[in-house]
């Protein structure tokens, strides 16, 4: 039997490409890792290798030819000893399995056809999705500006410039949203899409994602993530799943945000950091900033961004003021951490309000000679993790600091994660500061007690530099 | 008029925005009591009867010949899974075929559907292809979810048909979420939204009708009350009462009872219900009085009701063999014409199982697509 070589894939999502150029020829002789052929999408040019040696036999798909679908047979080796007989009714194989195409795969189709379907969907179609990669150097002018503000202008330029962009969530219209992050949209955009919700979190989450499967692009606010718990089973088995379950047919551009985390004094049900859960989830993107210029340009890539995405953010944060890049196009990739402050004898790794804490205590640990460097996760999942492998390789150290539980927690991720990918780098055990393994408890002293302070972060550097 | 009559008695309404059952809200039995002396005077295929004066010959056929494929289809999927062919949950709709042929009658390339996991014949009735949802069922490359979703999740973005879902009642919002984006894109469509006696219980299936009415939203929560809920009776779930048209009652959305064992009754009353909803006046319940004969999913032992409870429904209450008596009582159609829609629908289904025993298993690189859409970069 000859062996078949399929169409290849540059990427998950390719379906189809063009067969650019063929580099062997008939007759040819072909060892493994041999070019044979070019393969161009829209996006890159890739060659096809050999993985078997033998002599190209039969070249079933010509040069030139566009649309090749991905894992379609385009030539046959045959391997050492085998007769060139056995080609013969390749021909007729491919056809027959063309013939057998279903409507099913013209569903699923190319991804130009998906877009169309798409955009027969909804009415009014938006601009194409636009995220930079990587994360665009700013040295234009800046303004200060609380992450408050920055939230509420990434919403108000993506509602702007995509129709299909709309706000949900209770008291986020007409009260300007609990925390105010949602002041002003109603006035510009009006009750078509600053609509406020009753209180009833499964069904308004459900209905957005069902709004977001058929075109829309909906942005959930929670008042805060304490009340997602309601709406868990809509944001796992309806949102992030059905792009899998429907075989790519079915996408969820949506986005839940709201505040995360321990606010002031407010006890237990409202006091819970929800990144390891939310982290967990195959089909999520998962993102919670620190600073206001992260906030506004991760929120626009994540209004923009063709899945589910979860927004992370802290209401204790809200007040706080930093520099923002003054431009609507701000946009920062999901995926990157950042590195805050460069050190070099221990890596402290934080998100969302943790950051503060970690640059507070690298202060610190400065004036006892430690050189912290402090890295900003940003994004839970993906999670950068080269950006870390790359800082450990340089200090050797990790630190992780969360507010959230220790069990399963996101420290308990990176642990495993230095373990599988950084383990010569490392000079001592990775340490995690979470929060206490308990309910968070009201009373003022015991609340400070329960989360991590920047002195507890102090500590574990210390320990890890064996100081 | 033979229609009207036909109407009143194969169906029970309860319709909050008239001032008659305005009234219900002090005596609160009264308006379903009412309605319940009108009905089953006369024989169910003698009220068909009177229906099917009123259709043209062609579509009687096309909707008797939609019912055949999705019992041939059905059926062909029991064996296959028995087989071994098919594996995990397959719930069987053989005895509800009635239900969705009709309903789909009544819309058109504008609406979109959604359902649970009781949905092959759903796919089969908005237009989805069966070579594409049988090899689904054996998780075949050529499924129309390239065998990553199976028999409880698909989906077909063309013929408008948004899932198959798996957990209980969780298609209700989400249904709710299309007819929201309907409406907010100012499209004519609307969305039927199916489900079932033990899913009506769930609390989303509630905050879905607030909002839902609440915003008018262009919806039709269709309830299959095929009685059960895997092996609860209706009578062990349902609190109070074992209707379920009026649970739409405190929210102010209408709601009819109707004969959904009779395809023509299910149609005349879904042509009124899909009017309400495309006039712009907010969704509509309709209850479906439905039996399956088949166990809740391949592997249950149906020891909550006897074998003569099943025979009843098959023998007396047939929808497809109702309608074929009904064809040739009224000499509307011949034996050989109907000879030939079954020989035709036994081609298409036994090419479908060949199809989905030959379509390759999907590629292992499989595994890893379709967990996200890749954002697109910028020029
Ligand atoms: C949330 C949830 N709970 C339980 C189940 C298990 N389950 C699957 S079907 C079913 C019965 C549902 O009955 P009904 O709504 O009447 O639909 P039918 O099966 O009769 O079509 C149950 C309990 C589930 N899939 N999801
Ligand atoms: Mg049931």
């Amino acid at each position: 039997m000859p062996i078949e070589v399929l169409m290849p894939a540059l990427s998950p999502t390719m379906t189809e490409g063009k067969l650019a150029k063929w580099v062997k020829q008939e007759g040819d002789q072909v060892s493994a890792g041999d070019v044979l052929a070019e393969i161009e999408t829209d996006k890159a040019t890739m060659e096809v290798e050999a993985v078997d040696e033998g002599v190209l036999g039969k070249i079933l798909v010509a040069e030139g030819t566009e649309g090749v679908p991905v894992n379609d047979v385009i030539a046959l080796l045959l391997e050492e000893g085998e007769e060139a007989s056995s080609l013969e009714g390749a021909d007729e194989r491919q056809a027959a399995s063309v013939e057998g195409e279903t409507e099913a795969a013209e569903d699923e189709g190319s991804s130009q056809k998906a877009e169309q379907a798409r955009s027969t969907l909804a009415a009014p179609e938006g601009p194409k999705e636009a995220i930079p990669e990587p994360e665009p150097e700013w040295d234009g002018p800046t303004k200060k500006q609380t992450v408050r503000e920055a939230l509420r202008d990434a919403m108000a330029e993506e509602l702007r410039r995509d129709e299909r962009v709309f706000v949900m969530g209770e008291e986020v219209a007409e009260y300007e949203g609990a925390y105010k992050v949602t002041q002003g949209l109603l006035k510009e955009f009006g009750p078509k899409r600053i609509i406020d919700t009753p209180i009833t979190e499964h069904g308004f989450t459900g209905l957005a994602a069902g709004a977001s499967m058929y075109g829309l692009r909906p942005i959930v606010e929670f008042m805060t993530f304490n009340f997602s718990m309601q709406a868990m089973d809509q944001i796992i088995n309806s949102s992030a799943k059905t792009l899998y379950m429907s075989g790519g047919q079915i996408e969820n551009p949506i986005v839940f945000r709201g505040p995360n985390g321990a606010a002031a004094r407010v006890a237990a049900q409202h006091s819970q950091c929800f990144a390891s859960w939310f982290a967990h989830i195959p089909g999520l993107k998962v993102v919670s900033p620190w600073s206001a210029a992260d906030a506004k340009g991760l929120l626009k890539s994540a209004i923009r961004d063709p899945n589910p995405v979860i927004f992370l953010e802290n209401e204790i944060l809200y007040g706080q003021s930093f520099e923002v890049p003054d431009t609507e196009d701000w946009l920062v990739p999901i995926g990157k951490a950042k590195v805050v402050r460069p050190g070099s004898d221990v890596t402290i790794v934080a998100f969302s309000i943790m950051v503060g804490k970690a640059l507070e205590a690298a202060e610190k640990l400065a004036e006892e000679g430690i050189d912290a460097e402090v890295i900003d996760l940003r994004s839970l999942r993906p999670l950068d993790t080269a950006t870390i492998v790359e800082s450990v390789k340089k200090t050797n150290r990790v630190v992780s600091a969360e507010e959230g539980w220790s069990v399963a927690g996101i420290g308990s991720e990176i642990a495993a994660i230095m373990m599988e990918q950084a383990f010569d780098w490392l000079d001592a055990p990775v340490r995690r500061v979470t929060g206490a393994d308990v309910p968070l408890p009201y009373a003022a002293n015991l609340e400070k007690l329960a989360l991590p302070q920047p002195d507890d972060i102090v500590e574990a550097a210390r320990d890890v530099c064996y100081r | 008029m033979a229609t009207k009559s036909g109407q009143e008695r194969s169906r029970k309404r309860s319709d909050s925005s008239d001032p008659e059952a305005a009234k219900t809200s002090a005596p609160k039995r009264a308006s379903s009591k009412q309605s319940k002396s009108s009905t089953r005077s006369k024989s169910p295929t003698a009220r068909q009867g009177d229906l099917a004066k009123g259709v043209d010959k062609e579509l009687l056929l096309k909707l008797y010949e939609e019912m055949l494929l999705i019992r041939r289809f059905e059926e062909k999927a029991g064996q296959m899974y028995g087989m071994g062919l098919i594996g995990g949950f397959c719930h069987l709709y053989i005895g509800q075929e009635a239900v969705v042929v009709g309903l789909q009658s009544c819309i058109t390339d504008d609406d979109a559907v959604v359902t649970s996991y009781r949905d092959h014949g759903h796919m089969l009735a908005t237009g989805m292809e069966a070579n594409g949802v049988m090899a689904e069922l054996t998780g075949r490359k050529g499924g129309y979810s390239k065998g990553k979703g199976g028999s409880m999740h698909m989906f077909s973005r063309k013929r408008k048909f948004f899932g198959g879902h798996g957990i209980v009642g969780a298609q209700v919002p989400i249904g709710t979420g299309i007819a929201f984006a309907m409406k907010y894109n100012e499209e004519p469509g609307i969305c039927l939204t199916y489900l079932g006696d033990g899913a009506v219980n769930q609390g989303q299936v509630y905050e879905s009708f607030n909002m839902a009415s609440l915003w008018k939203l262009p919806v039709v929560y269709v309830i299959e009350n095929n009685k059960y809920g895997m092996g609860t009776s209706i009578e062990r779930s349902a609190a109070h009462s074992t209707e379920l048209y009026n649970r739409g009652q405190a929210y102010g959305i209408p709601g009819v009872q109707v004969d959904g064992m009779d395809v023509l009754a299910v149609r005349e009353a879904g042509l009124e219900a899909v009017d309400y909803v495309k006039g712009g006046k907010g969704p509509y319940i309709m209850e479906m009085l439905t039996y399956r004969y088949r166990g809740h999913s391949m592997s249950d032992p149906a020891k909550y009701r006897t074998r003569e409870e099943v025979q009843k429904m098959r023998t007396e209450h047939d929808p497809i063999d109702r309608l074929r008596e009904t064809l040739l009582e009224q000499k509307r159609a011949k034996e050989e014409e109907l000879k030939e829609i079954d020989r035709r629908v036994k081609e298409i289904v036994g090419d479908a199982a060949e199809f989905a025993q030959n379509s390759p298993e999907p590629d292992p690189s499989e595994l890893y697509t379709d967990v996200y859409v890749e954002a697109q970069a910028a020029e």
